[in-house]
């Protein structure tokens, strides 16, 4: 969903899981959908971590815990590897996560979110390290996700870095324009391209 | 200038550089399936635009078909709309569309290759992440967002940051029973599901010179499998003679052209890659998977690893992984009961992993205990699995040859692993549930397959007699 983008500062939802894979985040039976209603996607969820197979809530699970909330998913590194469905970016849009923080992430997963408005921050393992152990002391623990300056705050400890994001991209985000609106205003370069590739 | 085969393609299909942002880059093939487009056509409409190139997007259902009697309605009512949604969107967009029961339908990434449509040098995507698949061909081939696919179909370009560039080599020769397919899972345990992140990887070597066409695309089919966000491989004289002829390929002067031009698609010999790896063919065996992510493999006579081998911050998943496996640090998988065998896939459905599969299982007989699906990649395989005679060999050794489709891979049609059950399988992930809520995966080559169908338990196909391959 087109929305703009500035600071957010939130509690955070922690998934302390390495290379957490899109059929995690939304598992192949729900991709048969053929709108994009991100409440559907995101009622699903990490369905099966949510849910016991016998359809019962799994109390175990970090979204069944009222404990944390927020709009920030914490996870661990390589988050969003496997499947390119943009569905699991749906999903955790849907949600209403805004930000995911890891330390890694895989690349089509990442586009995907930056597509959908959700901001993949890359932080240090270290940061990413001290964050979880803030929220689990203090599961009220605040993040701050300044995208004009390009930074996340962990207000617990003061702890603050930098992230990447191209101007572009930046640009995108925070006046909630998309990429196909830029392709459109360009075809004039594309249709030269093509006139070139073909002499 | 880096000179590398990548920087040759990828550079000349760059319209522009987006200023602070990534490359404008054009596409010259789009693939779309029923999964991964709907939200895009519809955007489309929303947005009032047509598609920008409708000649060069060709559409297929492949991963809701069910692998038995297409001729009838499918039984799912949400696979069905699915389905006819593409055909509704390709005849209203004026797209190629090859249908369920359409001779050249299959799965898109076997289809593409066979019919000639994935060529040397050219740009191709497709709303999947084994889009890498193409790359085989000499193509630069990447999976995208559905996003991503309405910007092609809007425009016939992309948004994209330019990757890094990896080589690896792989050196030497292939021990016997030792396919691509090993060569990839071999790959991904050492590199990590991650390893390749932001990278596009040329794979070379005389090993990799030495794959046929079949087991090149099963190599690039697996390449996401590292994090890369393709593979390719340079064209040679096994691209060209296998290309010749097909259906969608130049033909004529045009060929003589298109073959010129091809030739020159290879890295420089000064060529700088952003990453290079070398590995020895002979330190590969047949691998099998234990965990669920594709680099959790090993040589299929290896013990899992130990628990004090795994760092730190990896130990949960570690632990996790393997509860849900089944399976204990230390312990060797040869011998494990197996409930399902699964031959198929965009990664192994191809008729070499056919005939692989009935080069071991030949004369033998289906393990009582295991139910097989054998799904090959389209009707083009299906036929040439009849022309072959290996249908008959297949069916004396107790086994059934299903219809086209992705099928057991991600389980979106019926034909779902039950929970707790264990499939060795040709396909690529053995993510949670994958395969169906609660089924376990240990991925594997063809022929470790075949040993299991036979056998009835993880066995090494080299121990099996009438072996050829």
């Amino acid at each position: 969903m087109k929305q703009k983008f500035d600071i957010i500062t939130s509690t955070c939802v922690p998934l302390p899981l390495e290379n957490v894979d899109t059929d995690q985040i939304i598992p192949a039976r729900f991709l048969k959908a053929t709108t994009r209603e991100e409440s559907f996607f995101g009622e699903n969820l990490f369905r099966d971590w949510r849910y016991n197979p016998d359809g019962t809530v799994n109390k175990d699970f970090v979204l069944n815990d009222p404990t944390y909330s927020g709009e920030i998913l914490v996870a661990g590194k390589n988050f969003g590897s496997g499947s390119s469905r943009e569905h699991a970016a749906w999903a955790i849009a849907g949600y209403g996560f805004r930000v995911v923080i890891s330390s890694f992430f895989a690349d089509i997963h990442k586009n995907n979110e930056l597509n959908n408005f959700v901001l993949p921050v890359v932080v240090s393992e270290g940061f990413l390290a001290e964050l979880f152990d803030s929220i689990k002391k203090d599961p009220k623990t605040e993040v701050e996700v300044n995208l004009p300056n390009q930074t996340v705050t962990n207000k617990a400890t003061g702890k603050s870095e930098k992230f990447e994001i191209n101007g572009y991209k930046k640009y995108c985000l925070m006046n909630a324009l998309d990429d196909i609106d830029f392709l459109l205003e360009n075809k004039d370069k594309t249709e030269a391209w093509e006139r070139k590739a073909k002499a | 200038m880096a000179n590398t085969l990548f920087d040759k393609i990828w550079d000349s299909h760059v319209v522009q550089h987006v200023e602070d942002g990534p490359e404008q880059l054009y596409i010259d093939r789009l693939y779309c399936h029923e999964v991964t487009s709907p939200q895009a056509f519809e955007g489309m409409r929303a947005r009032g635009i047509k598609c920008f190139r409708p000649a060069n997007i060709f559409c297929m259902p492949d991963h809701n078909t069910p692998t038995h009697d297409q001729d009838k309605p499918i039984e799912d009512p949400v696979s069905k709309t699915q389905v006819d949604t593409l055909a509704k969107n390709a005849e209203e967009f004026g797209l190629n569309h090859f249908g369920m029961l359409h001779p050249k339908n299959g799965i898109i990434h076997v289809v593409g290759p066979e019919r000639g449509l994935s060529l040397p040098g050219m740009t191709i995507v497709c709303g999947d992440s084994h889009t890498s698949t193409h790359g085989a061909m000499g193509a630069v081939a990447f999976g995208i967002g559905t996003s991503e696919v309405e910007m092609v179909m809007a425009s016939q370009c992309i948004l994209q940051q330019k990757p890094k560039s990896m080589r690896i080599n792989i050196e030497g020769t292939l021990r016997k029973g030792v396919t691509a397919k090993d060569i990839a899972l071999y790959l991904m345990s050492k590199l990590t599901t991650s390893g390749a992140t932001g990278y596009f990887v040329e794979y070379a070597g005389s090993a990799v010179r030495n794959l046929s066409m079949e087991g090149r695309l099963t190599l690039c089919n697996l390449s996401i499998e590292m994090g890369a966000r393709g593979g390719f491989i340079a064209p040679d004289e096994t691209t060209f003679e296998y290309i010749k002829g097909r259906e969608y390929a130049p033909k004529g002067e045009e060929w003589e052209k298109a073959v010129t031009y091809w030739k020159t698609l290879k890295s420089g010999d000064d060529a700088i890659f952003d990453k290079e790896l070398t590995f020895k063919a002979e330190d590969i065996e047949p691998m099998v998977t234990y965990g669920t992510n594709p680099g959790m493999g090993m040589g299929i006579t290896e013990s899992i690893p130990a628990l004090d081998t795994v760092p730190e911050a990896g130990k949960a998943s570690y632990l996790k992984s393997l509860d849900y496996m089944g399976f204990k640090p230390g312990k060797k998988l040869l011998g494990t009961p197996v409930d399902y065998v699964f031959l198929g896939a965009c990664t192994n459905g191809r008729i070499e992993d056919f005939r692989a599969f009935a080069s071991i299982v030949k004369g033998k007989k289906k393990a009582d205990r295991v139910t097989a699906w054998l799904v090959p990649g389209s009707w083009m395989v299906s036929e040439q699995i009849k022309e072959e005679g290996l249908d008959k060999i297949l069916e004396e050794a107790g086994f059934e040859i299903r219809q086209p489709g992705c099928s057991a891979c991600l389980a979106m049609n019926d034909d779902k692993i039950p929970a707790g059950k264990l499939a060795v399988s040709t396909s690529n992930r053995n993510f949670e549930g994958r395969q169906g809520p609660g089924a376990r995966t240990v991925l594997a080559s063809p022929l470790v397959a075949a040993a299991a169908a036979v056998t009835g338990e993880i066995t090494d196909p080299r121990t099996l007699i009438n072996f050829e391959c």
